[in-house]
């Protein structure tokens, strides 16, 4: 029954990885959690990834079409716009943060506390950051799925006015993956259901408030200061300008932001998995 | 048939592992040989568990020496966990996964080929007779069957050594004795098994040699037959005389064995030969509820170190 061969095999793969950097954390295959993803993702329901989708439609159609008669054309940075056009660069920023903070907390709380699947997954030399990473990564493509879905759908309405807007779907990916970076690190520190509706709590007043359906011009200069600092008006704000064809060095800052959000992110998961499931 | 080896697998010196002012497991010293069984026998919160996931390059030690396979889990965890099976206490399988697939991802998490996986797959489904169920979502499994594949899944690797933490609590009688079944199997194919168990039974089934804890420090150690004949009798006795009386009793039974042990229930009365000590009792007009006349075990090896019984 024991082939040798394989004994070797496992090890062998193990020690290619002996002196390469961060080799305790990292065993280079993040690519193995995503094949877990596909396999756990055929035999669940359709019905939650379709609804991840809509929800983004359903606001656009329900507040472009429904409030745009009411508020009249806008202006963005000296354009005139629809207001639909205005909010639909909002909604798809949001629903790139919601997805993200959806599979990294939600689904990832699950598996740490009920299904100890992390556990499991430590046990053998893959390591902490290929777990971050696979998950993240899985989020990614999922995120990357919606935002082409939604351009699909709002593009022949004219609410992308400027070719830049292709780019908000490489924009819509980056922001997710600063959102889900961050939000593995912060589940690690949950330790109840209860605990999860915080993150509720946190992303209402996010949506409410950063900008998605009306400008943050709106609120006084020093609460405005506070909301542009927080992460889904810098996600707003990149994904309009790109929509919007207003790209200018304020959008590199934007993207710099996330950059920042990503490493400190998936260096704050990776320490948490590790101290959780291998100290 | 395995070899018997003296090569030394894994060595413990002065292994501590402290949780702030918690000592789970004090300073202990401890071999496992090549092809061995070896089992950590004691109640729970000994620190077997600790002791086991330090093994199992899970958890960092607090203070003292650790070498696998000649290998420090300090420098080299993810190459030592290449070498190791590891069976946890909770079944923490794939809910999300069936059967099949439990046990080939589990493969690719070691960087394993897919060429390589297909034949170990069903192989494995062969060795733990989930062939039937290979489809199944895990969550239609029973406890036992569960239990074999988290085995099965532990040998995806081909590991030298497979770390067993309590295989056969929560099962039922007929599902532990599938279990021992293959875990002999293993043995016989030369696999280092380490096991921790309060089950003094299994202990005695599948084990060659063990260490006994307690309050996170070795009790004794050695082969069950060794340690039952260092610090047990040949035979035990063991005597009811109802709940409030056996106090009172125990004093008119000084003398009759070796040595006696009272419980709350029962009185355990340690000699050579119980069958004739019990007839003298009887002979004496003395009049128990209940009488029974076994072997020695490891539990009573347990007893006489600790003065505690195991599962309580």
């Amino acid at each position: 029954m024991i082939l040798n061969a394989a004994v070797d095999s496992a090890i062998a793969i193990a020690e290619r990885r002996i002196g390469k950097p961060g080799e305790q954390v990292f065993a280079g295959r993040p690519y193995v959690m995503i094949q877990r993803a596909f396999l756990a993702f055929k035999g669940s329901s359709w019905f939650v990834v379709l609804s991840g989708f809509v929800e983004p439609v359903l606001y656009l159609a329900s507040f472009g079409y429904g409030l745009s008669s009411l508020v009249g054309p806008m202006t963005s940075s000296g354009d005139s716009i629809s207001y639909a056009a205005f909010i639909a660069p909002g909604l798809l920023a949001t629903s790139a943060m919601n997805g993200a903070i959806y599979d990294s907390t939600f689904n990832v709380f699950f598996k740490m506390h009920h299904g100890k699947v992390y556990n499991a997954m430590l046990a053998t030399s893959l390591g902490p950051l290929d777990v971050a990473m696979g998950e993240i990564g899985w989020a990614l493509l999922r995120g990357l799925t919606y935002a082409i879905g939604f351009m699909i759908v709002v593009a022949p309405f004219g609410l992308i006015p400027s070719i830049w807007g292709l780019l908000a779907i490489p924009a819509a990916v980056l922001i997710a993956f600063g959102f889900a970076s961050v939000g593995m690190g912060v589940t690690s520190y949950l330790k109840d259901f209860q605990q999860l509706e915080w993150i509720n709590f946190i992303m209402l007043p996010l949506f409410l408030f950063s900008g998605t359906l009306y400008s943050t011009d709106a609120f006084p200069r020093a609460l405005q200061i506070i909301i542009e600092a927080l992460p889904l008006a810098q996600a707003i704000a990149l994904v309009r300008d790109l929509t919007l064809g207003q790209v200018h060095l304020g959008t590199l800052w934007h993207i710099l932001y996330f950059a920042v959000m990503i490493v400190g992110g998936l260096f704050f998961t990776t320490h948490r998995l590790r101290s959780l499931f291998q100290k | 048939m395995p070899t018997r080896s003296t090569e030394v697998v894994i060595a413990a010196h002065n292994l501590k592992k402290v949780y702030g002012d918690f000592v789970a497991v004090d300073s202990i010293d401890f071999k496992v040989r090549k092809g061995e069984s070896f089992g950590l026998l004691g109640p729970n919160g000994a620190g077997k568990s600790t002791t086991m996931r330090m093994m199992s390059a899970t958890m960092e030690r607090s203070e003292g020496e650790l070498m696998i396979l000649g290998l420090d889990p300090k420098q080299d965890s993810p190459q030592i966990r290449a070498h190791l099976g590891v069976v946890p206490q909770q079944d923490n399988l794939d809910g999300e996964l069936t059967v099949a697939e439990n046990l080939y991802i589990y493969g690719r998490y070691f960087g394993l080929s897919r060429a390589y996986l297909k034949p170990k797959v069903e192989e494995l489904l062969d060795f733990a007779q989930l062939q039937e169920k290979r489809n199944e979502k895990v969550e239609a499994l029973s406890g036992g069957m569960k239990r074999r594949l988290t085995i099965a899944r532990g040998l995806i690797n081909q590991p030298e050594i497979l770390m067993l933490d309590e295989p056969t609590t929560g099962l039922d009688p007929q599902a532990r004795h599938i279990l021992w079944d293959r875990l002999f199997r293993l043995k016989e194919e030369g696999v280092t098994l380490i096991l921790t168990t309060h089950y003094m039974d299994e202990a005695e089934q599948l084990c060659d040699r063990i260490i006994v804890m307690d309050n996170g420090r070795i009790m004794a150690e050695g082969s069950p037959a060794a340690l039952i004949a260092e610090y047990s009798s040949k035979e035990v006795l063991e005597l009811r005389f109802g709940s409030n009386k056996n106090a009172e009793s125990a004093k008119k039974l000084a003398g009759y064995g070796d040595r006696l042990e009272i419980l709350p229930d029962r009185i355990l009365i340690y000699c050579t030969d119980a069958e004739l000590v019990l007839e003298k009792i009887n002979h004496d007009g003395m009049k128990p509820l209940t009488s029974l006349v076994r072997r020695s075990s490891l539990e009573d090896v347990f007893l006489r170190l600790t003065g505690r019984t195991l599962v309580d």
